[in-house]
């Protein structure tokens, strides 16, 4: 497809290896044993109220929001609190984590739940709704959805853009969503219209999606909203807010500013189907669809999870291991986190497990850099990452800030491309924190 | 089911482009070997010898500075490939001490005071040849006939057919219209398939062409081992071009700057004015395919994004056709590029990428 529409600079094309596209939804087991993290946003971890011995339901609240950006935590399983203890999360940080062991009756799953009208409510009763339910966005960041779809004093939405890129390798849990709950997610939208009075909602969607593109397009057209789905050609990372809008919008959010700078706000469409949820059945996020995958995985799904399942069970549910793997991603594969322990479990913002063959990952022998620009050339952020990589390595974090450090969003363009194999974005990632401690600017 | 978790723990990202410094350097090493074949049927068995000599020490030199530093650097393919090119820029009948001393210089003067891999700041092959070059200018320009000419005398050695040029051209009180009637006048040999393939061009094709520049395309030529056969360069290179080991910019525009001068001015020097010069001569001659495809494109000594690419290449192209036209030496392109080499840095200065979201251009906001 040409004249299809694109972010202009940088970015690379990744090997698609969405092999678990034409497979449908399905409910995960529910595991007997289940770890909840506090901490599954941006922003505070959750206050913890639940001791060892509560006997909790499906639905309770087991942590509650901290402070205006955190978000609450809910008990995805009925069942008895076994333990409060403080647990790795994949990013690497610790969190406290409330295990339960799962028994009894659910009060939700397997019956009529009862539809809510919400026609009626005002916009501070709706984003109530989504504070309460534990609403965070999907796409990754888990940035608290009540924060994000407050419109400060004096500004308006222009543009609502909805993400259904999904341009991670591997992942096709948003694309399954649009596919399969396309009603549902037209119903979230009408609720995130009557929040933010955008006056126009875009539906971004990769041209890998051909399916996608054509299901919303019709559901666009009788949906009686100011909405449009744009095809967009394929490029890694135009799931990246900023690219994303550059390439619907045409326009830039400039440097260090959020989207509302160029009056827009953007939602991952399976948060959208989350804010449905949320509003229509007052249904707490707790569980989330999950792309189990990866060469050495046995029989790639997309599952269902309750939040707390460790990847041990949804690996096992999907046949296990073939081949041993190289490495167990959370997330995809661009962004993700390696993690090294099956019981990790799986959290709000996971949208897939990865089991990587050796021949997958591609690693090689690290060399001096080359200085052959192809980091450069990938950068869709316009950065110069060799530079940068060697600013921060002699410890020049304040060279590397005026570089445009803070501008990197870690998407792995530069890593991923570097013949030299040298690991880039670890080196930002050091250079962000390493200046946030030494309180370089 | 369990882990081995050995190795398990990286920072993103997980994946990763299947090039690597190893699948690059030896990938150049392959694309360069036809040439390389050439030159020894073209030259013999004693092309094979200097080939040797050059890569064994470029890797000697590299082994010993590995040792210095405590680096392992030998496989990455680095130094078997500035051996492989000090070699193509040598002529066949060379002292074999030279390429020894350039491919020693080249690794442990130009590449490794610098830091190795990448640090250098001037293509090392180059800077090896042209450091030889003015050393021991007899030997490095006495170059051995093609065994594929009929010359019918005995000799062995020769002039290149830009040397002919340069040295005849004061002194020739004929009138010529270009560099191949000149050739043609003062009896420069052909070879048996040059002619004939300019004859069958001329017969079924209707298209009149002379066969020198045809000897020069193909590579019957005295010249250095590796750059006589522009048709096996360029063949190399398309295998580099598809995998996107080198890209168009340096190439294309550092041929096109050079020919389009050559034809405006190029013709100047037979008196025949402007837009007349022989451009398909001057592209296959000397060593501009060796060094647009091969040399100006090596990485750490090119700019980094493609604008200062194109300003590097032009440059280049540029100062070749100043240098072979105007300097005092038949070739130019060492020179052209080594010269372009030093402007680097201050090209990557000025032709930053223009970074998202910000109004002011130019680099280091």
């Amino acid at each position: 497809m040409k004249g299809l529409k694109t972010f202009q600079m940088g970015g690379i094309h990744p090997p698609g290896r969405k092999v678990t596209a034409g497979k449908e939804i399905q409910n995960a087991m529910i595991p007997s044993t289940l770890v909840v993290p506090m901490q599954q946003h941006l922003g505070k971890a959750a206050e913890c109220l639940v001791k060892p011995g509560d006997l909790v339901t499906e639905g309770m609240l087991l942590g509650r929001a901290d402070g205006f950006i955190s978000a609450n935590v809910h008990c995805p399983v009925p069942g008895v609190v076994k333990e409060i203890k403080e647990i790795f999360l994949p990013s690497g940080s610790k969190s406290v984590a409330v295990e339960i062991e799962f028994s009894g009756e659910f009060d939700r799953s397997g019956k009529n739940q009862e539809r809510f009208d919400w026609k009626d409510l005002d916009n501070r009763e709706l984003l109530q709704l989504l504070l309460e339910n534990g609403l965070v966005g999907l796409g990754g960041a888990t940035f608290p959805v009540n924060v994000k779809l407050q419109v400060p004093k004096g500004s308006e939405v222009k543009t609502l853009v909805i993400n259904g890129v999904e341009c991670e390798p591997y992942l096709t849990a948003d694309h399954r969503i649009m596919l399969e709950k396309g009603e549902e997610i037209l119903e979230g939208l009408r609720i995130m219209q009557k929040i933010l009075s955008p006056e126009e909602i875009i539906i971004g969607i990769e041209a890998n999606k051909p399916d996608a593109i054509e299901k919303m397009s019709l559901l666009a057209e009788k949906s009686g909203l100011q909405l449009s789905v744009v095809p967009l050609k394929l490029k890694y990372p135009q799931g990246d807010e900023k690219q994303l809008l550059k390439a619907v919008t045409g326009r830039e959010v400039p440097s260090g500013g959020l989207p509302m700078a160029i009056g827009a706000v953007v939602s991952n469409i399976g948060t959208v189907f989350a804010v449905y949820e949320a509003v229509v059945f007052h249904k707490p996020l707790m569980e989330r669809v999950v792309t189990v995958t990866g060469g050495a995985i046995a029989n790639p799904a997309n599952l269902k999870a309750r939040v707390g399942t460790p990847i041990r069970s949804l690996i096992e549910e999907c046949g296990g291991f073939k081949t041993p793997p190289a490495k167990i991603v959370m997330g995809g594969p661009m962004m993700g986190f390696t993690v090294y322990d099956l019981d990790t479990p799986v959290i709000k913002g996971t949208s897939g497990i990865l089991a990587l063959t050796a021949r997958e990952v591609a690693a090689a022998e690290r060399t001096s850099c080359l200085e052959c620009g192809r980091c450069v050339s990938a950068c869709p952020m316009g950065l110069n990452p060799t530079t940068l990589f060697k600013m921060i390595d002699h410890g020049d974090y304040s060279a590397a800030l005026a570089a445009g450090l803070l501008d990197c969003k870690e998407c792995g363009c530069c890593g991923f491309s570097c013949p030299a194999h040298i690991p880039l974005v670890q080196g930002m990632k050091l250079g962000k924190s390493m200046s946030r401690k030494l309180k370089v600017s | 089911m369990e882990l081995n978790t050995d190795k398990l723990v990286t920072v993103s990202p997980q994946i990763h482009h299947p090039a690597s410094t190893f699948s690059i350097m030896w990938s150049v090493v392959l694309c360069l070997v036809p040439a390389g074949l050439w030159g020894v049927y073209v030259f013999g068995l004693r092309a094979l010898l200097v080939i040797a000599v050059s890569i064994v020490f470029a890797l000697a030199g590299e082994a010993l500075a590995g040792y210095m530093m405590k680096k392992r650097t030998l496989r990455d393919g680095s130094a078997f490939l500035t051996g492989l090119l000090v070699a193509y820029n040598m002529p066949v009948g060379v002292d074999l001490y030279i390429p020894a001393v350039a491919s020693l210089f080249a690794i442990l003067v130009v590449k490794w005071s610098f830091g190795g891999l990448g640090a250098n700041w001037m293509n090392p092959a180059l800077a090896g040849r042209v450091f030889v070059f003015f050393s021991w200018t007899g030997s490095m320009t006495r170059w051995s006939l093609p065994r594929t000419w009929q010359t019918g005398t005995d000799a062995v050695t020769g002039a290149s057919p830009l040397g002919a040029i340069k040295s005849g051209i004061l002194d020739f009180s004929g009138t010529v219209s270009g560099p191949a009637e000149f050739l043609e006048q003062t009896g420069y040999p052909v070879s048996a398939m040059g002619q004939a393939v300019a004859n069958w061009c001329e017969s079924t094709l209707g298209f009149a062409s002379d066969p020198y520049t045809w000897d020069l395309f193909l590579g019957h030529i005295p010249g250095s081992i590796g750059e006589v056969s522009a048709l096996l360069l360029l063949a190399g290179a398309v295998y580099l071009f598809i995998k996107k080991i080198i890209t168009w910019e340096i190439p294309v525009v550092y041929l096109a700057v050079f020919g389009i001068l050559v034809w405006v001015f190029g013709g100047n020097r037979y008196g025949a004015g402007l837009f007349s010069g022989a451009v398909g001569f001057n592209l296959f001659s000397g060593g501009l395919m060796l060094g647009a495809l091969y040399m100006a494109t090596d990485m750490a000594t090119s700019p980094l994004t493609r604008k200062g690419m194109i300003i590097y290449a032009a440059g280049a192209g540029f100062l070749t056709f100043l240098i072979r036209f105007f300097g005092s030496f038949p070739e130019g392109v060492s020179l052209a590029i080594i010269l372009m080499n030093i402007f680097v840095p201050m090209i990557n200065r000025f032709t930053g990428p223009k970074r998202f979201g910000v109004e002011k251009k130019g680099e280091a906001a």
